[in-house]
């Protein structure tokens, strides 16, 4: 197994009287079948290199019928095939040979993974355009017909997504025969490929004649609409929206509208709730006229629905349903019809409906402008900002700025600082964090002067926060803050308290000052950097703690580009060199990286470098010594859980202590 | 039902689990077709077996079941945040519809849920470009041009890959899983919980029930099995250790704490004891293949249950009601935790269910008959009609009659499965797999 591979990394090996081009190619033949998936994989991946190799014809005559049968393998491999194969064409001699793919492709339809049929239904489609019409009759189309009728599921759902790219270019007698056999897989009896068909049916009825549409697909939506099975039933209400666009005003009252009537009431959840979930699109598929005469109601109707899933899919379209009503009814229709059941919201039973109406309810003072903002929509902001949900609160806050550009944030101040200061103190770390992102968002809308009298402590605060995300947040919210304000702002308040800090008696907040010098130096500039912040990080460097000074070394690595050559040369490379020679391990090893940069950095600006074999040193001690593991290091990289995506749902989830490593010298 | 054991099957079965699978049975599941069936043991191993198609030479060998792949599913492990050993006992397998050439079936132990597929292979590429069949690197000299490998006929190999793992989606021990009509979902319960899975996704499941109460002090009863209805895919039932069946919509809210129909007999006072609600506690509920009925087992009694119909049963079929006066010892030896589980026939029309001593009970629903069998090695001789047994109450004892003081608890039949269309049942007796089949359609042929 392994002979090929290693013998590919030494191409060399293949001298003799072997001709030296097919080599690299023979290895990517024979790792086809490999036992490691990892290089099966490259080897498909890299499968129009090795069809180019063999010529059109071996590719139609040998590769071809193989690949046809790989199907036996692992998903990650079809899923690449499927793929490699939809832009094949050139490589197997054009159009007119564009048929030949399609056997490969038929079985990969029906294999059980539904990323790999996509991906082949994909590719096929791709194909379906290469074809001329001839060749789409006598090789495509039997292809369609062949997996519509097959007998396992599978290959009834491929076809599903197959019948609409052959059908605008098929005759008229073959036409009649797709519109039938889609209808068939309408009807199926499993509900697989009822749903693929329900899935695929507002693209088909697109490329359908108007009449068509109207006698066929109409029907079949109206069956598929009140199927027994509520997972195909929701179906139906996407396709609705694609339906909907093909057809008049007239037609659509009269074929769609019933249907669609009895999806917003279904007895299922799911299926009202999908009705919600699309409401905008829906909407725009109608028309202003339904929607004022149907689809309003039913949207009341979706607000005040029992099951929460569905009032918060509602709440979330409200803003998007205001905005695509015409101009000019739009704020009656919002004040008469849809604002008395927001205001029932507001106080709803679920947070997850609250905190869908918070994270758009702001977007309507645009719509309904100054006035009407500050009687009826303020009052339900400000209800929010004092919700119990955090989520809530933060929904709120993070949607400042469309609130700001109509009545300015001030109508809100009064009732927003409580709220930030409770978010502020939140005993969940994760609340403390998303309120802290905001920050920079909120002092610019405050202005300065509000910001110092209220806001300021609040900053300075989570700086010594017991989470060290916290704390690196607060960090790095420093710097955002310097970026906005400007450096004399920043000299004046942040930095001296900064300072402070370095004096502290817990390490864990004198480390914490070398962090805030690492982001605002930068921002603050050189003058401020140097009179001000190197003198306490070279202090820092005869700290008791190893943390803190190799922590010492990391930032006087970091600040040493803002520096100017007399300060590294007199002042930060003597206390460096100190520090290489420190007993602890780590505070060695970063020290002498450090010497290393400055050095370098004193070379680049054609200082003379008088110690002359000192930048070698710390290289070679590099080459000797693997990286250790450092015990700072930890700390450096957040909590040790770091749940994944989207952290908001899980705001409620576990509070986490940090992992403090000592190292050898104590505190 | 006049059964016999399956021309040879018995033995030939059993010795090969003897080889294979030399641990207890815990689930026995035949697929939609019957055409295959499928054992979990203790061991986490997976047995499948396959129903040898009928040949002209050798008549009796129809219907014979043959061992088709064995694989391990599941392996022992440590939950270190809890300090709990998670089994890796098999304690339910469910199969999918089958959806292409190859078979699915999801397996699960106490906590993690996973998907396996077989598949058949009968075909192998042949040709290296640089080295021969054997992996002997050829002479370079010599390729000089390029081969594309060949696809051969090779013997057909069973090969079973594991698709999904649905790990961390239970606190509890999962007691059953069931795959819902619409082909995409199923669900597992746990005792607290019921959570709703794609089957397609791993990392996010919903949970659909959730009876823990705030306070675990307050915890009164547990969910001890749970089943998606066969036709509606928005049904569900769960049953409880107090001896109810709840059925839920899941059309009418996203959790479904809320039933929409609560199955239960008032308690009959004259029969009250300590031990009434142990033994009333549903070990098992089964939906009809109509989907009209449900089929619960108790300790004692199976019953069937009318969908439309909450407050009694519409039939009581006593399993070993001798065993009544029994309850103080069954509770000392624990046996009276068993958790046994009950079967339907394709027609509905009959039921099955487990019992000690490896007996197992069928009961007839129209004619109103019902017949003891046993499931041993000395007492079924291939291709021999199993007599019924009888175990005596009384004073007046027959000839093969056994007597209630005699009867072995360590042999108990908890797990049976019937095919979905003929009378072809599988029982399994610890260690041992039996399969039985009727004498009237194997005549046929």
């Amino acid at each position: 197994m392994a002979g090929a591979s290693e013998l590919g990394t030494g191409p060399g090996a293949a001298g003799g009287d072997g001709d030296d081009s097919l080599y690299p190619i023979a290895v990517l033949i024979d790792e086809l079948r490999n036992e490691d998936v990892q290089l099966r994989l490259n080897s498909i991946k890299k499968l129009s290199t090795i069809a180019l190799a063999l010529g059109v014809e071996r590719t139609r005559s040998e590769l071809l019928p193989f690949l046809t049968d790989t199907i036996y393998d692992e998903d990650e491999v079809l899923l690449a095939l499927a793929e490699q194969l939809g832009n094949f064409t050139g490589l197997v001699g054009g159009p007119d040979f564009a048929h030949c793919l399609l056997p490969p492709l038929e079985n990969l339809a029906t294999v059980e993974e539904t990323v790999v049929r996509d991906k082949a239904v994909e590719s096929l489609r791709q194909i379906s355009q290469e074809h001329t019409p001839v060749a789409l009759e006598a090789y495509f189309v039997p292809l369609v017909k062949r997996l519509a009728s097959g007998d396992w599921f599978t290959s009834r759902t491929s076809a599903c997504g197959l019948f609409s790219v052959c059908y605008p270019r098929a005759s008229n007698a073959v036409k009649a025969e797709i519109r039938q056999q889609f209808r068939s897989l309408c009807s199926d009896d499993t509900p697989m490929v009822r749903r693929a068909a329900a899935s695929k049916l507002g693209e088909f009825a697109k490329v359908l004649e108007l009449d068509s549409v109207k006698s066929g697909i109409v029907p079949l939506f109206t069956s598929l609409a009140s199927d027994e099975q509520d997972s195909v039933r929701l179906l139906a209400v996407e396709a609705c929206v694609s339906i909907a666009q093909l057809l008049s005003q007239d037609d659509l009252e009269t074929l769609v509208m019933p249907t669609l009537r009895q999806a917003a009431e279904d007895k299922s959840w799911r299926v009202r709730y999908m009705v919600a979930d699309r409401f905008s699109e829906l909407q725009k598929a109608m028309g202003p006229k339904i929607t004022l005469n149907d689809l309003i109601p039913a949207f009341q109707n979706l607000l005040k629905d029992c099951e929460a899933e569905v009032r918060a899919a509602a709440a979330h379209e409200v803003k998007e349903l205001g905005e695509n009503l015409p101009i000019e009814d739009r704020e009656t229709i919002i004040m008469n019809q849809i604002l008395p059941y927001i205001k029932e919201l507001v106080s709803d039973t679920n947070q997850h409906v609250k905190s869908a109406l918070a994270s758009v309810i702001m977007g309507l003072s645009t719509i309904l402008g100054k006035e009407n903002t500050i009687e009826h929509l303020l009052p339900l902001f400000l209800a929010q900002l004092k919700d119990e949900c955090p989520e809530v609160r933060l929904n709120i806050i993070s949607n400042l700025d469309c609130v700001n550009e109509v009545i300015g944030i001030r109508q809100l101040s009064q009732s927003l600082l409580p709220a930030i200061v409770e978010l502020a103190e939140d005993a969940k770390w994760r609340v403390r964090l998303a309120i802290i992102e905001y920050m920079p968002l909120l002092a610019g809308q405050l202005g300065v002067e509000f910001f110092d009298e209220k806001l300021n402590s609040l900053c300075m605060a989570w700086l010594v926060d017991h989470v060290y995300a916290i704390r690196e947040a607060a960090t790095n919210n420093l710097m955002k803050l310097v970026q906005k304000f400007g450096t004399e702002w920043a000299q004046n308040t942040i930095v001296p308290k900064v300072l402070v800090m370095a004096n502290d008696p817990n390490y864990l907040h004198r480390m914490t000052t070398l962090f805030c010098i690492n982001a605002l130096s930068e921002a603050c500039g050189q003058e401020i950097t140097t009179k001000q912040m190197l003198p306490i990080v070279l202090k820092m460097a005869g700290d008791q703690v190893a943390n803190v000074r190799f922590n010492v070394a990391k930032s006087l690595q970091k600040i040493g580009p803002i520096l100017d050559t007399n300060a590294l040369q007199g002042e930060v490379k003597p206390v460096l060199q100190k520090l290489g020679q420190d007993e602890d391990m780590d505070v060695k090893y970063f020290a002498q990286e450090a010497i290393s940069v400055v050095a370098q950095r004193l070379r680049k600006l054609d200082f003379p470098v008088k110690d002359s074999g000192e930048p070698s040193v710390p290289r070679a001690d590099k080459n000797h010594f693997p990286r250790p593991t450092v015990p700072g290091e930890d700390m450096g990289k957040g909590p040790v859980y770091q749940l994944r995506g989207d952290t908001r749902d899980t705001l409620a989830q576990l509070e986490i202590a940090e992992l403090v490593h000592f190292s050898q010298s104590t505190d | 039902g006049d059964l016999r054991s399956g021309g040879g099957s018995v033995d030939v079965c059993r010795e090969r689990l003897a080889g294979l699978v030399a641990d207890i049975i815990s689930t026995v599941e035949f697929n939609h077709t019957g055409e295959l069936l499928a054992t979990g043991d203790k061991g986490g191993r997976v047995v499948i077996f396959q129903r040898e198609p009928e040949s002209k030479n050798a008549p009796h060998s129809q219907g014979e079941y043959d061992v088709y792949s064995t694989f391990q599913s599941h392996e022992p492990e440590f939950d270190y945040l809890k300090s709990l050993e998670i089994e890796e006992k098999i304690n339910k397998i469910k199969w999918l519809p089958q959806q292409n050439a190859a078979h699915s079936l999801l397996s699960t132990n106490d906590k993690t849920i996973k998907l396996w597929k077989i598949t058949e292979r009968d075909k192998r590429p042949e040709g290296y470009n640089l080295k021969d069949e054997e992996g002997k690197l050829k002479d370079l000299s010599t390729v000089t041009s390029l081969q594309v490998p060949v696809l051969k006929p090779m013997d057909l190999m069973v090969e079973v890959s594991p698709r999904r793992i649905f790990a961390n989606g239970h606190t509890y021990h999962i007691n059953s899983i069931s795959v819902n009509s619409d082909c995409e979902t199923y669900m597992s319960a746990d005792d607290l919980r019921i959570n709703l899975w794609h089957l397609a996704i791993t990392d996010r499941s919903f949970n659909i029930v959730d009876i823990k109460p705030a306070n675990m002090e307050d915890l009164t009863e547990v969910i001890t099995a749970s089943e998606f209805h066969p036709h509606h895919c928005n049904l569900f039932v769960y049953s409880s250790s107090k001896g109810s069946l709840r059925l839920c919509d899941m059309r009418a809210a996203a959790l479904c704490d809320k039933h929409s129909k609560l199955f239960e007999e008032p308690e009959d006072p004259s029969n009250r004891s300590f031990f009434s609600e142990i033994i009333s506690s549903v070990s098992d509920v089964k939906f009809s293949h109509s989907g009209r009925y449900m089929l619960t087992r108790d300790y004692l009694t199976v019953k069937v249950w009318d969908l439309n119909m909450e407050a009694r049963p519409i039939e009581t079929y006593q399993v070993h009601d001798y065993l009544r006066s029994k309850l103080c010892s069954l509770y000392e030896n624990d046996c009276i935790f068993d958790k046994f589980e009950c079967a339907w026939n394709g027609s509905d029309s009959v039921i099955m269910t487990g019992a000690y001593n490896n007996f197992f009970r069928m009961f007839d629903r129209n004619t109103k008959r019902d017949v003891t069998l046993e499931a041993s090695r000395e007492s079924s001789k291939p291709r021999a009609v199993l007599k019924p047994r009888r175990v005596c109450v009384g004073g007046k004892r027959r000839r093969d009659d056994i007597s209630v003081d005699s009867l072995d608890f360590t042999k108990k039949i908890l797990h049976t499965a019937w095919h979905p269309a003929e009378n072809i049942i599988a029982i399994a007796a610890t260690n041992n797999l039996y399969i039985f089949q009727d004498k009237v359609n194997s005549d046929m042929h």
